[in-house]
């Protein structure tokens, strides 16, 4: 049994609108985020991959379970959405409980594991209140304790961390590393692009229902051949530094930075840009640190779609 | 098919109805429904202890009357408009059907669970207060005179029969309106253009007659209702009685077919449904 994720070409209208074309993708276990800003077609893929939407065009493959055999394929996925829709008048127990009611496990077995996936996203002490008279950091920790309680292989989660405040989002964070860690896919949606960086394995992104890039970030980055590379070295002299870089052709500008501690450069060939750096190094110059500056998600998906959507 | 896959759909139905019935039914939002449901045991009660008759025919007759008049047609048309509408739609302006549709549930099994909740819960309350106005109507009675009326004489399969009659009415408007909440978005327009096709029916030819639910829940009552003395017939008497009535059997027979058309129809329909309470 193949346990990834494929889409197969799949596209998505409504009507005449484009939701998502021509996407093909085969995501391994692991840690994915899903990037792109508002519009880009990532509840549409999300929806797609938990088959609450049918693809226009092509096929979706989860593990190898299609979701037109809905008894298997939600049994190994769970989909928490952005929807902040509940069921009218139920606690954070019975909203958890009686869903997983639909899996057909005994009482005892859907007890333990309502209460398992419950305490999992700490919300042990409310779950005897009201959905309803939650905030929407304990709505978002409900409904996924909701998705995973079944124990999904495959977690599909909509702009997870919406709404949690910085303390139950490390926690969040931590609870999708020790899920990526057990093997699951842990399918995330962000438009918070630094965000990413924290949490994945690998990002997909996406702009006007295309995926633009895919693959691990610094993988992505590597490919963007065509636009110069930014290193920032920390030293004790970077205005020295800059003056002996500016002749060397495979840099394309070096700038003090903003904290007078260090210098950015940005080069055309990281490789060659390193030999030269250490043959400078020898020069008088200390060097306590030279790091890509530019090979998080948000950098990435600026020079992919340009700065201003990147930034929406 | 084998037994375990028959043993999961009968446990998730009964979920699904568990789910439904405990939040739909025994909440604040379903209390016009039973309100609807016993409207005719207050005039019924007020009636009781006003003494107006003591003839028990009479009253008999009074009860056919406002059954097959208000309660068939008004009570619980609109009540099933209610419970059935919202089993669907109701659950896709809430934005809570996702959750029924990420579960291990076939479409198939998700609409008969929806349905038999639905049903469940109509039939117990519609049937429920005909047995309240059963005994509003009778109770001013002498005990031994009801005792004779209804073990010696015709009240207990009368009763029966008005217990059928709303049962089949829940099972056949349920399954109209089933239809309608799957199949249109704003499934009040078409749930309006049947209410004035049920109202229309005494005047409507033979064949379209039967195109109907109360066509055939007349034939399950057990009293036809005599029109008024200072009436002369006219449209009193078209909505009254048919020419061509159709035997209980019949009737009961044709109001589960169309209940198991429904079923079929929605199931397959289901299978294509999408969530997209807000799409990107």
């Amino acid at each position: 049994m193949r346990q990834d994720i494929q889409l197969e070409n799949v596209s998505k209208f409504y009507g005449e609108v484009l939701g998502v074309n021509k996407v093909h993708l085969t995501i391994p276990p692991g840690i994915t985020s899903l990037v792109g800003p508002n519009g880009s077609g990532k509840t549409t893929l999300m929806n797609l991959l938990a088959g609450l939407l049918q693809p226009t065009r092509g096929r979706v493959i989860v593990c190898g379970h299609s979701p037109d055999d809905p008894e298997r394929f939600f049994r190994i996925t769970g989909y928490a959405t952005q929807y902040d829709g509940f069921p009218r008048g139920l606690t954070g127990w019975e909203f958890v409980h009686c869903y997983l009611r639909l899996f057909g496990f005994s009482p005892a077995e859907t007890e333990r594991l309502a209460w398992e996936a419950i305490e999992r996203v700490g919300l042990k002490e409310a779950a005897g209140r009201r959905i309803a008279g939650y905030s929407k950091g304990m709505r978002q920790r409900i409904k996924l304790a909701q998705a995973m309680a079944h124990r999904p292989k495959v977690l599909i989660l909509d702009e997870p961390l919406n709404g949690l405040d910085p303390l139950a989002r490390a926690e969040t964070i931590a609870l999708f590393r020790e899920l990526g860690r057990e093997g699951s896919h842990v399918l995330i949606s962000s438009h918070i692009l630094h965000e990413v960086d924290l949490i994945s394995d690998q990002v997909i992104m996406m702009s006007q229902g295309y995926v633009v890039a895919e693959g691990q970030i610094r993988g992505v980055r590597d490919e963007i051949s065509e636009q110069p590379m930014q290193v920032l070295i920390r030293c004790d002299k970077p205005e020295h530094l800059a003056s002996q870089l500016f002749h060397h052709e495979q840099v394309v500008e070096a700038r003090v930075h903003a904290d007078r501690a260090g210098l950015v450069v940005r080069t055309r060939s990281a490789d060659s840009f390193y030999k030269l750096l250490n043959q400078i190094a020898l020069n008088g110059v200390t060097i306590e640190s030279v790091a890509p500056a530019d090979d998080d998600a948000q950098s990435i998906y600026g020079y992919l779609i340009g700065t201003e959507e990147s930034t929406k | 098919m084998n037994p375990a896959q028959l043993n999961l759909w009968k446990r998730q139905i009964l979920a699904i109805v568990r789910i439904d019935i405990a939040r739909t039914f025994l909440s604040k939002r379903g209390l016009w429904i039973y309100l609807l449901a016993l409207s005719p045991a207050v005039p019924m009660i007020g009636h009781s202890l006003s003494r107006e008759t003591d003839q028990l025919g009479n009253d008999a007759q009074i009860f056919a009357g406002i059954f097959q008049f208000y309660y068939l047609r008004i009570a619980i048309f609109f009540g099933c408009v209610g419970i059935f509408i919202n089993l669907i739609r109701g659950e896709m302006l809430d934005k809570s059907l996702h959750f029924y549709l990420l579960g291990p549930v076939r479409r198939e099994v998700l609409i008969a669970g929806k349905f038999i909740s639905g049903l469940a819960a109509a039939i117990t309350i519609f049937c429920g207060s005909v047995l309240v106005q059963w005994v509003g109507m009778f109770m001013h009675h002498p005990t031994d005179l009801l005792w004779a009326y209804m073990f010696n004489g015709p009240g207990l399969s009368h009763l029966i029969s008005y217990l059928l009659a709303a049962a089949l009415a829940c099972l056949g408007y349920g399954s109209v309106f089933l239809w309608a909440g799957v199949r249109y978005k704003n499934p009040l327009v078409p749930a309006t253009g049947i209410l004035l096709w049920e109202a229309a029916n005494g005047v409507l030819p033979a064949m379209l007659k039967k195109i109907s639910v109360i066509y055939w829940l007349k034939s399950v009552c057990p009293i036809s209702i005599p029109a008024p003395k200072d009436n002369g017939g006219g449209v009193w008497n078209l909505l009254i009685f048919d020419i061509d009535p159709a035997p209980a059997s019949m009737a009961i027979a044709n109001l589960l077919l169309l209940a198991a058309f429904v079923m079929i129809w929605a199931g397959i329909r289901a299978r294509r449904l999408e969530i997209g309470y807000g799409t990107e």
